[in-house]
């Protein structure tokens, strides 16, 4: 077998591991769960009612998508986390698989994950007035942008996990870097209200392009007070989604698999 | 010492499937493995013996490539750990003293899951993984989670994923500990059979016992160095065989005492003033206990527990470590 062959064939197994983890283990999927069902009620009704009502609930979605599936690395890091504490990894690490085969089979698993995720925010957009209004090849196209993305920030997930060693580190590094970078975006404001600095970061802030990709791809418009940014990462939102997150996947995979390769020297 | 139709295919130049010269190993300033020598030959089984700490699982994480060695050579199936990685984890088997089951799936899908990680197709992963299970008495239980084994079950399911693949090499990290007296039989057994496939085993173990049951050879380890070599049997009688323990009345005799059971027993006994104990040890047994409880009677010193008792590992070490050269205990009758 070649060794391309090899390395889907291993990440499929390991994959498949880690999907009877998580069928296995219910308590796992609850903050997946859990987690857009939370933010949607809260950024709906708590802030949303100031922010423009019905036609914010519909605006919010798209942020809500980008915001979850950017989160949900933090799942990739701390099940990574788990397997290289109880010895999984090093079990792996024994047998003659390919090298990458036990991160890429953790990133497409957490995929499922993602999709389901995608799969409650979305039906909570509904129950709160969220329409789709465009074709189906748009909402095709706005699905695999979003589950894209979600692949791009697990890898981010992996080389925290790679990095902390420890379930109790990689949680908290894994959580602390999402809120600056999901909140100073436009995923849920007008980013024409930040100061200058911040508003630079925001508009080139890949989160901000994912939401404006999806709001584009599904056909939601934002409310008539809400200013929308201007300048290319705005307007070619679904170019610059899909580009920043292979570049995220470009930097991310090999330094990911520079650390797997490196447990050995320790 | 056949090598076995599954076992061809590899390119083992000389006699020593597993060749290990000068190893050294430190992790910031401690200095794990301080020059390690292992040379085991085709179809024996060489038990690495030492206390905790003394560098046995940083051996094995080598062999088995999870480990880099800083210094020195370690070839395995004819394969260098650095040079080969992919090699020599293809040629060799592991199971861990953490036993690396995973919990969440069944007995059948985690030796499925090693299968195809060794690059079975699903067909012959499954076939294997069903095998194995009825040769370790896990069939009944094989579509049971292994986190609900009990902790022998356990070790079987760890003891057949290192043979999935039928390798060349066994390496079993401290496979016993922790396990009943009936787990570690069983163990024992299996480790029986694997000897007469013709495979190589290396077992690392706190057991003196369980080193002499399985082992064709001992090394004996102690702070990162190799202190001791050789047959079960050379490295029993270099021990001095017994050791004789007479605790007083009263330690103001234990002066006197120590030179009268001197004559008895091989060496200056030691003495423990706290515990008004003296020990030494005896290649004569019940014998020299006898003569040396006389001669307590003649020279009045009145004792009050006599033990005849085999030497604890602490004192196997102590004996060796206390010694200016590394014992060298080659030439075993095997």
């Amino acid at each position: 077998m070649n060794v391309l062959a090899r390395s889907v064939s291993d990440s499929g197994v390991v994959a498949h591991r880690n999907l009877l983890h998580v069928v296995r283990t219910p308590g796992s999927m609850v903050a997946g769960v859990i987690q857009p069902v939370m933010f949607v009620l809260l950024l709906a009704f708590v802030f949303g009612g100031s922010l423009g009502g019905a036609q914010y609930r519909e605006f919010l979605i798209g942020g809500i998508f980008a915001q979850t599936l950017l989160f949900n690395s933090s799942f990739t890091a701390v099940g990574l986390a788990n397997d290289l504490q109880q010895g999984i990894v090093d079990r792996y690490r024994s047998l003659p698989m390919s090298r990458i085969a036990v991160i890429l089979g953790r990133t497409l698993s957490d995929l499922a994950t993602s999709s389901l995720s995608l799969l409650v925010t979305a039906a909570c957009g509904l129950a709160i007035g969220w329409r789709v209004t465009t074709g189906a090849s748009e909402v095709l196209l706005g699905v695999a942008l979003l589950l894209f993305f979600a692949f791009a920030t697990s890898w981010i997930g992996v080389f925290i996990a790679l990095t902390a060693r420890s379930v109790e580190v990689a949680q908290s590094l894994g959580l602390v870097w999402l809120f600056p970078v999901a909140f100073v975006s436009g995923a849920f404001v007008s980013i024409e209200g930040m100061p200058a600095p911040l508003r630079v970061v925001a508009e080139w802030n890949p989160v901000t392009a994912v939401a404006s990709a999806a709001r584009e791809l599904f056909g939601n418009a934002p409310p008539p007070g809400l200013a929308q940014p201007t300048g290319w990462p705005a307007e070619n939102a679904v170019l610059y989604a899909v580009l920043s997150s292979a570049v995220v996947i470009a930097v991310f995979a090999p330094l990911a698999l520079r650390r797997y390769v490196l447990i050995s020297a320790r | 010492m056949r090598p076995g139709p599954d076992h061809e295919g590899s390119d083992v130049g000389d006699d020593h499937v597993i060749d290990v010269e000068g190893l050294t190993k430190s992790f910031g300033g401690h200095r794990a493995l301080r020059g390690i020598d292992l040379a085991v030959p085709r179809g024996h089984v060489l038990g690495l013996l030492g206390p905790n700490g003394a560098g046995k699982t940083t051996t094995v994480r080598v062999l088995t490539t999870l480990l880099r060695p800083d210094g020195g050579r370690v070839r395995v199936a004819g394969h260098d750990v650095v040079a080969d990685p992919g090699a020599v984890r293809r040629s060799i088997g592991l199971s861990g003293q953490y036993a690396a089951v995973d919990e969440k799936l069944t007995g059948f899908e985690n030796l499925r899951m090693v299968g195809r990680l060794y690059g079975m197709n699903r067909a012959q992963a499954a076939e294997r993984a069903r095998e194995l299970l009825r040769r370790f008495r896990l069939w009944d239980v094989a579509d049971q989670r292994s986190g609900a084994y009990s902790g022998g079950m356990r070790r079987r399911l760890d003891l057949a994923g290192a043979l999935v693949a039928r390798p060349e090499v066994v390496v079993l990290d401290e496979p016993t500990t922790g396990l009943d007296p009936r787990g570690r039989l069983d163990t024992w057994e299996i480790v029986s059979t694997l000897v007469e496939d013709g495979t190589t085993v290396l077992l690392t173990t706190q057991y003196l016992e369980e080193a002499d049951q399985l082992s064709d050879t001992i090394v004996v380890i102690d702070r990162g160095t190799v202190i001791a070599r050789g047959s079960a049997d050379a490295l029993k009688e270099h021990m001095g065989g017994a050791r004789m323990d007479f605790v007083l009345a009263d330690a103001a005799d234990l002066e006197s005492a120590a030179g009268i059971v001197a004559d008895h027993g091989n060496g200056r006994p030691e003495t423990d003033p706290g515990a008004r104990r003296l020990s030494v040890g005896t290649s004569e047994g019940q014998e020299a206990l006898t003569g040396a409880l006389a001669a307590l009677r003649r020279g009045g010193v009145p004792v009050v527990e006599v033990a005849l008792r085999r030497p604890t590992l602490d004192e196997v070490f102590l004996e060796l470590t206390g010694r200016d050269e590394p014992a060298s205990l080659v030439g075993g009758h095997r």
